[in-house]
């Protein structure tokens, strides 16, 4: 029951909890018992919203980051990454396979921001070897949403046998 | 001047859904509940094989029996999923939506006077279709009671010397019954026993919500009496790219491509490359979306135990199948009325045989938001209604 919630609540985190009884064929009880399990063992992490930013009038730019860094004796990654992943303004991190060791995707008001903070909080780092920014231009789909402005009308004729 | 046109043709009744649809389409603001057809899109790998063979120029008539690779895919899929096996050179053809398929077999098979089994309500086309080929129709009304599955006793009854075939469409449009391997079982030992052949229109099996799907020509002694007839549109959301197919004994088919490639010549070129890639990597998009319809199927089932609304539950296809008999009007007055103070289209019983008298479909191929717009809207005018004393509820 437990993957047939959460593939529910991945795409819709608004839901309420009847219908979400309802739409699985799941008591209220059982349902609200599992969701509690998951949030306490931290299989649900949070119940986000996701926003365009480019449909308001709030300004943001978006980097990734590739950071190169010398892991640790005995650490590996995971020290240098909490010292950077610990900073507010870092959305994401995530260790990598390939050409560079960590992605790590920032938020900021403005581009001189975001190169701010790569300058004196992310590239003067010990372990940091050195980083590579790159802008978000446009986000075309997220999380498996697509951002688009046109919304696509139900082409069906609208009674069929 | 003489009269241009058939008797035959013009004894063949319009379908009973014109009316709201010419409705429906002149309000504003109305939600059709009334679609028969998938409210996904393709799968977007099945549609870029579809652009990836228009880009390799293969814009060429394919064999009539349909493309090599398509048939093999379709055989494999047969035997993996049902446990039946077709030779993909001789049993199996491929057509221009299930329609074709049903039409082609009725052609093939009937001489005039032969008697045409149909149970309903059904697809519209069965009736029309064995008339056109001289056939005799011979209606079974099933029953609310039987959850609207043919019942062995029903079909004995309905079995005289000139019966031919039966058709069984399952699961079924517009109830949602299904019949389960044990159900089948039944009707297959009548088939063999009073010398029937039967067209299984199958189009709706990878919608089943509880229990595995099952085919009539798994039963002994049935796959040399029976047409299995399956397609795209509904599994795969590919209604407009028309494809379907037929399997059966070798003689019945090669007569069915006969009829096919002189009608038709073959199914669209386009389709069927698209076809071969739904068939060997479209799994997880089936099951995404029949997850996605048993929701829905739930979210309606519990609107109407909730408003009061008596409904079978119906474990098939994307419909459910409501009685309204206990408001004492007919099905069709019951829409008229539903589209014009609510505005919501759902289908008539009736639309889809007599039997269907008392009950309403509603199609669930549609977001849960727009479902949860619709039963809100049902509650008000339901709740205005005054109930019929006395009226059997289930």
């Amino acid at each position: 029951m437990k993957e047939r919630i959460l593939a529910v609540l991945e795409k819709n985190s608004r839901i309420d909890l009847h219908d979400l009884a309802v739409l699985l064929g799941e008591s209220e009880v059982d349902v609200a018992n599992a969701i509690a399990e998951m949030e306490r063992d931290h299989v649900i992490c949070g119940y986000h919203t996701m926003i365009n930013w480019e449909n308001t009038s709030e300004e943001k730019v978006q980097a990734l980051i590739e950071v190169k860094v010398t892991p640790q004796r005995g650490l590996g990654f995971d020290k240098i990454a909490r010292r950077i992943y610990s900073f507010p303004e870092v959305d994401s991190c995530y260790l990598m396979s390939g050409g560079f060791d960590l992605m790590v995707i920032i938020e900021g008001k403005t581009m001189r921001d975001v190169a701010l903070f790569v300058a004196s909080k992310l590239s003067t780092q010990d372990q940091v070897l050195s980083t590579s920014t790159h802008f978000v231009l446009k986000k075309y789909k997220q999380d498996g949403t697509v951002f688009s402005s046109e919304d696509e009308e139900d082409r069906r004729i609208q009674v069929t046998p | 001047m003489k009269n241009p046109i058939a008797d035959k043709v013009a004894s063949i009744k319009p379908s009973g859904i014109r009316k709201f649809f010419d409705i429906v389409t002149e309000m504003k603001d109305a939600i059709s509940l009334g679609v028969g057809e998938p409210d996904f899109e393709t799968p977007w790998h099945i549609r870029e094989e579809g652009i990836y063979s228009l880009e390799k120029g293969r814009t060429f008539y394919t064999s009539n029996s349909g493309l090599k690779e398509l048939k093999v895919e379709i055989c494999r899929y047969l035997a993996r999923r049902f446990d039946v096996e077709y030779d993909p050179d001789k049993e199996v053809f491929v057509t221009v939506g299930g329609s074709e398929a049903i039409d082609a077999a009725m052609r093939a098979m009937l001489n005039p006077g032969d008697e045409v089994i149909i149970p309903q309500p059904s697809y519209v086309s069965y009736e029309p279709c064995a008339i056109l080929a001289d056939g005799k129709p011979v209606i079974i009304p099933l029953k609310e009671e039987n959850d609207f599955r043919l019942m062995p006793e029903e079909l004995l009854a309905a079995v005289t010397d000139r019966t031919k075939i039966l058709v069984l469409p399952f699961p079924n449009n517009p109830t949602g019954a299904v019949m389960t391997a044990e159900d089948l079982a039944a009707i297959a030992k009548i088939c063999v026993e009073k010398d029937i052949y039967v067209i299984s229109d199958e189009i709706y099996t990878e919608l089943t919500y509880r229990g595995t799907p099952a085919t009539i020509a798994a039963c002994p002694g049935m796959k040399e009496r029976t047409i299995l007839i399956n397609g795209f549109s509904k599994a795969y959301a590919m209604t407009g790219w028309r494809l379907g197919y037929a399997c059966g004994p070798e003689e019945i088919i090669r007569q069915m491509v006969k009829i096919h490639q002189f009608a038709i010549m073959c199914a669209p070129t386009t389709s069927q490359y698209a076809a071969v890639e739904a068939l060997r990597n479209g799994d997880d998009d089936v099951r995404m979306m029949r997850e996605s319809y048993d929701m829905r199927r739930r979210y309606l089932l519990n609107a109407f135990k909730e408003m009061g609304l008596p409904c079978f539950t119906p474990y098939g296809a994307f419909y459910v199948f409501p009685s309204i008999k206990k408001f004492g009007m007919s099905s069709d007055e019951f829409a008229t009325r539903f589209l014009r103070e609510e505005k919501v289209a759902v289908v008539p019983g009736t639309a889809f045989g007599e039997s269907g008298e008392g009950f309403v479909r509603i199609s669930y191929a549609y977001s849960l938001d727009r479902l949860k717009e619709a039963m809100g809207r049902m509650k008000d005018f339901i709740g205005k209604l005054p109930v019929q004393e006395g009226s059997e509820s289930c």
